[in-house]
């Protein structure tokens, strides 16, 4: 009878997971098939072994053949509910499953840096030739932990996400893979040291070039957390998970402009979990991840053990690819692989004997296939890429350019800068031996002709980032077109300061968008910059032609683009040019509020890298100015997410090759673009009076469910937290710019 | 010494009329169109750092600037002037008054205010008591303690410099202190509240009866 017991809890667990799944149990008659059961355990001794046993297994037949049913017409929605079924295996699972033994870093259990971020090191067991061969692997992952409030369902905390990175150097120090795994919903988004946007940034970029193989798997991959561990050589996503720019609860309330506190219609957070394209599949065929591994029906769960062997083996498998790839002599044992992969029964690791320490040469390959992968990723859903003829033509003038600057560059540069070094050793050489043999002569006659006053020091003070700019006149300025209103506004700051009520006119003329009582700085639209930062007649747009479309076919979402178009006459959210300011040759990548409310999708992405490309190529500075950015466009699901490792690999790029690249924040600066190729500079500065953050004070309040102080985004915050460097007053913007371009970049402005 | 305090005065002042009347007047020239009602119950600057705004008073029109203006405080809305609706209006024309009910809390702190005399910090810095002063609060609490002008009463802590500070005012007990010790403390602010020891049973009636009276 015992063995009726087990069964019958088996199947009440089973049901009780497709009524958490479907969210009632109306569907299928879950009800009655449950209160059956609850009959069998009631009247348990009533019924003979025979008839009980068959009993059972009429249901579990029904139950199953309701689970296959299920699992046809699995939406979007209920996939999200398995992810966040407590049912659902997690990290712990694995790690106790896969790995062969491993030893978790930076605390256990509660008491740890942040128990939603677990860090392990840990052995992996493969064999080759009827021997064990056992690998080191550092394995680092959310930990949803079920059940565990501590464990903040698996949405880490800026620190977790530190103490990620800080194993993330160990694993580079020791040579080994690191293995990510996502179970997150999202980053928790707290401003508080080291900051959540920061933080992420921080992770992308190290990622970028981080110098051993990096498989990354997703289960539940939210966003900007996702991403903070999900930058890898190989990305793998379980067949029942979801990974998406945004949570259908989030996206459901942006697109159905749901106020704070209003309950969420089904419907509707179903229709946006579909838009998304969230699935294993969709990410598939949009290219975000590389492989999907197939769970049991309905999605494995915490007692699966067959699944986790077929993840170890998916583990290993990935591991060798992205290790053979780097491999000069691979073909058999990438045939090898290739071959298994094809075949579906083979349900275990290859047994082929794959080092994955890597040599130096082995390294750079690998660094350079993963700048490829990204490069390579979201090249199709972005409109105004150029005709055969005309890439041909844009290959050419590149390579052109590229032979033309390296010869100015690097070969003449170089040498001049040699032979200036030479002329200067030389020079202070004979200064000093010329000084030693004419000492005593100049000693005498400064005794004989001495002179009744003391000669006063010579003024040697270079004038760093001094100023060669006239102010300017007023016929020159930009009027902005809210300057065309009679009638005057208030400071928000006027309760405060006192600050006296603003003509329009004189506000946005004269006063550039300042309140003359306590500076605070009124929004002005982007061209005003245009024309006031840069020298006149310098701006020269480039890529200008690659447009913003509905990769993901969004319902009602062309409507929306063609709108944004005819407004502002532009292709997409960001603006590439060349530019020149008070002399100073630099590359500007503009991110602005008018389009999408300068969201970055797939081709403002692709636009960054190029400008990025440019810069380098061109020994330029990089600015980019971001006049607003609500973050990643959620109507572009994944692709918008993938920018943020595409762009920040770009950056690094550019920063490696030895460029100067600055941000500097304006009005609203927020999530995704801030916490990856934004956020990742070295050099940050605001504009008064504009906020900058991770995630905005409602999604703070809904996630955290803490309220937060008005002043929590300020540019002053952000400076007091250490993420930017400076306030600049907008009137002072192009003079401070040329300053930094100056101090940053000094004398070596366009290499190091 | 409590002759020169009418306690009776005071607190039949309050009782008759326990209500703070706060005058709204226009801040500057304008054209007033109200949002409330006379009778109208209004609430003051919510959360947690009082930065939603209070009940929408009226709004005032200039040069096509609608400015609104909130109630600062809780209360009812009293003597509103109808007759300034939809008109124009002078700078600083009173417009209305909030009827604010005094809390418990508000008339003994009002009562203290004019019976007690504070000393007030000289500076922004950290406080603490001196040491005596201090051993004679833990042992016998802060009303056994009796000060005199010129005795030591506290350290001032700033940038690691600790700085005595010497009682100037009214000789007495510490009655009430409004500082924390190692909490900065603005210039200018109260750092306690002291009272002639003759007057402390006064004192202690008034603050009973108050607390007895009012709900």
């Amino acid at each position: 009878m015992e063995d009726q017991r087990k069964r019958l809890l088996k199947l009440e667990e089973r049901i009780t997971y497709l009524v958490h799944i479907k969210e009632g149990s109306e569907w299928g008659n879950l009800a009655a098939l449950a209160e059956k059961l609850a009959h069998f355990k009631h009247s348990f001794y009533d019924f003979a072994e025979e008839e009980l046993s068959e009993e059972i297994r009429k249901v579990e037949d029904a139950v199953a053949f309701l689970e296959e049913r299920f699992e046809e017409h699995l939406t979007a929605m209920e996939r999200v509910r398995i992810v966040r079924c407590p049912q659902r295996f997690t990290l712990r699972d694995i790690l106790e499953n896969v790995y062969e033994d491993f030893t978790e870093l930076g605390g256990e259990e509660d008491v740890n840096v942040d128990p939603s971020m677990v860090v392990a090191k840990a052995n992996i067991m493969r064999r080759v030739k009827n021997k064990v061969i056992t690998q080191q692997v550092m394995v680092i992952g959310h930990e949803k932990g079920h059940g565990e409030e501590f464990r903040n369902g698996g949405s880490s905390k800026p620190w977790g996400n530190e103490k990620a990175l800080r194993y993330m150097a160990v694993a580079e120090t020791e040579g080994i893979p690191i293995h990510f795994y996502n179970f997150t919903p999202g980053a928790f988004p707290i401003e508080d040291y080291p900051g959540a946007a920061q933080q992420i940034a921080r992770n992308l970029y190290a990622l970028t070039k981080l110098r051993v193989p990096i498989i990354s798997v997703i289960s539940e991959g939210g966003s900007g957390g996702a991403e903070a561990l999900g930058l890898s050589d190989f990305r793998l996503m379980f067949s029942h998970g979801y990974y998406s720019v945004i949570s259908p609860e989030g996206g459901a309330a942006i697109e159905g402009k749901i106020r704070e506190g209003e309950k969420l219609p089904k419907e509707l957070v179903a229709a946006c979990a579909e838009n998304l394209r969230i699935t294993a599949e969709d990410n598939l065929s949009q290219g975000t991840i590389d492989r999907i591994i197939q769970e049991p029906i309905l999605g494995a769960r915490r007692d699966d053990f067959g699944f986790f062997r077929q993840l170890r083996y998916e583990v290993i498998r990935a591991t060798d690819e992205v290790v053979l790839k780097t491999k000069s002599l691979r073909a058999f044992r990438a045939y090898e692989v290739k071959r298994r992969m094809a075949a579906a029964e083979a349900a275990e690791e290859p047994h082929i004997d794959i080092s994955w320490d890597l040599h130096r040469d082995e390294i750079k390959r690998l660094l350079s296939l993963r700048s490829r992968k990204y490069r390579d990723m979201a090249t199709n859903s972005f409109g105004g890429k150029a005709s055969p003829a005309m890439a041909l033509w844009h290959r050419l003038e590149k390579a052109v350019s590229h032979v033309y600057y390296s010869f100015r560059y690097d070969l003449l540069k170089g040498q001049q800068k040699q032979m200036q070094k030479m002329f200067q050793d030389v020079s202070g050489e004979g200064s000093v031996f010329l000084q030693r043999l004419s000492r005593p002569i100049t000693e005498a006659y400064d005794f004989i002709s001495r002179k009744p006053e003391a000669k006063a020091g010579k003024a040697t003070a270079v004038r760093v980032g001094a100023n060669p700019e006239e102010r300017l006149e007023r016929g020159d300025t930009y009027m902005s077109p809210l300057a065309n209103e009679d009638r005057t506004v208030t400071c928000p700051n006027a309760e405060k300061f006192g600050c006296r009520d603003l003509w329009v006119p004189d506000l946005y003329g004269e006063f550039c968008g300042v309140c003359q009582t306590c500076g605070h700085h009124f929004p002005l639209e982007y061209e005003w910059y245009l024309k006031h930062l840069f020298d006149p007649d310098s701006i020269r747009e480039f890529n200008s032609e690659i447009r913003s479309v509905n990769p993901l076919q969004y319902k009602g979402f062309d409507s929306r683009l063609k709108a944004d178009r005819a407004k502002t006459g532009r292709n997409s959210a960001m603006i590439t040019f060349d530019a020149r300011v008070m002399g100073v040759d630099l590359v500007v990548a503009m991110l602005y509020s008018d389009f999408r409310n300068g969201t970055v999708g797939s081709a403002e992405g692709e636009k960054f890298v190029r400008a990025c490309d440019r810069a380098r190529l061109r020994r330029r500075p990089l600015l980019c100015y971001v006049h607003t950015t609500g973050g990643i466009r959620i109507h572009e699901g994944t692709l918008g997410v993938i920018q943020m490792p595409k762009c920040t690999l770009a950056v690094r790029e550019y920063l490696d090759s030895g460029g100067l690249y600055m941000v500097v924040y304006d009005n609203n600066s927020y999530a995704g673009p801030v916490a990856s190729f934004l956020g990742c500079s070295p050099y940050q500065f605001a504009i008064r009076s504009c906020r900058i953050g991770f995630a905005g004070q409602r999604v703070i309040r809904e996630t955290t469910g803490q309220d937060i102080p008005p002043d929590y985004h300020s540019a002053k915050s952000a400076l007091r937290r250490g993420h930017i460097q400076g306030i600049w007053d907008r009137r002072e913007f192009r003079q401070n710019l040329y300053k930094a371009l100056m101090t940053m970049g000094g004398r070596n402005l366009y290499y190091r | 010494m409590n002759q020169d305090i009418d306690f009776d005065a005071i607190l039949s002042k309050y009782r008759s009329d326990p209500f703070d009347y706060v005058h709204i007047h226009t801040r500057h020239t304008g054209r007033v169109r109200f949002k409330v009602t006379e009778g109208a119950q209004v609430k003051g600057a919510g959360g947690e750092w009082h930065h939603l705004p209070g009940s929408l008073l009226f709004v005032l029109y200039r040069e096509r600037n609608p400015k609104p203006i909130y109630s600062s405080t809780f209360g009812e809305v009293s003597a509103l002037r109808r007759e300034l609706e939809g008109n124009f209006v002078e700078a600083n024309e009173k417009v209305m008054t909030i009827k604010h009910p005094l809390t418990k809390r508000e008339i003994i702190e009002s009562i203290l205010r004019k019976v007690l005399s504070n000393f007030n910090a000289p500076e922004r810095a950290k406080y603490f008591f001196a040491m005596d002063i201090q051993a004679r609060i833990d042992k016998f609490g802060p009303r056994a303690v009796t000060i005199q002008p010129g005795d030591e009463v506290f350290t001032m802590s700033l940038m690691k410099r600790d700085i005595p500070v010497y009682y100037s005012g009214e000789p007495g007990i510490i009655h009430s202190i409004y500082f924390k010790p190692g909490i900065s403390v603005g210039h200018g602010e109260p750092l306690i509240g002291v009272c002639p020891p003759g007057r402390l049973p006064f004192i202690q009636k008034i603050i009973s009866r108050v607390k007895a009276e009012w709900e």
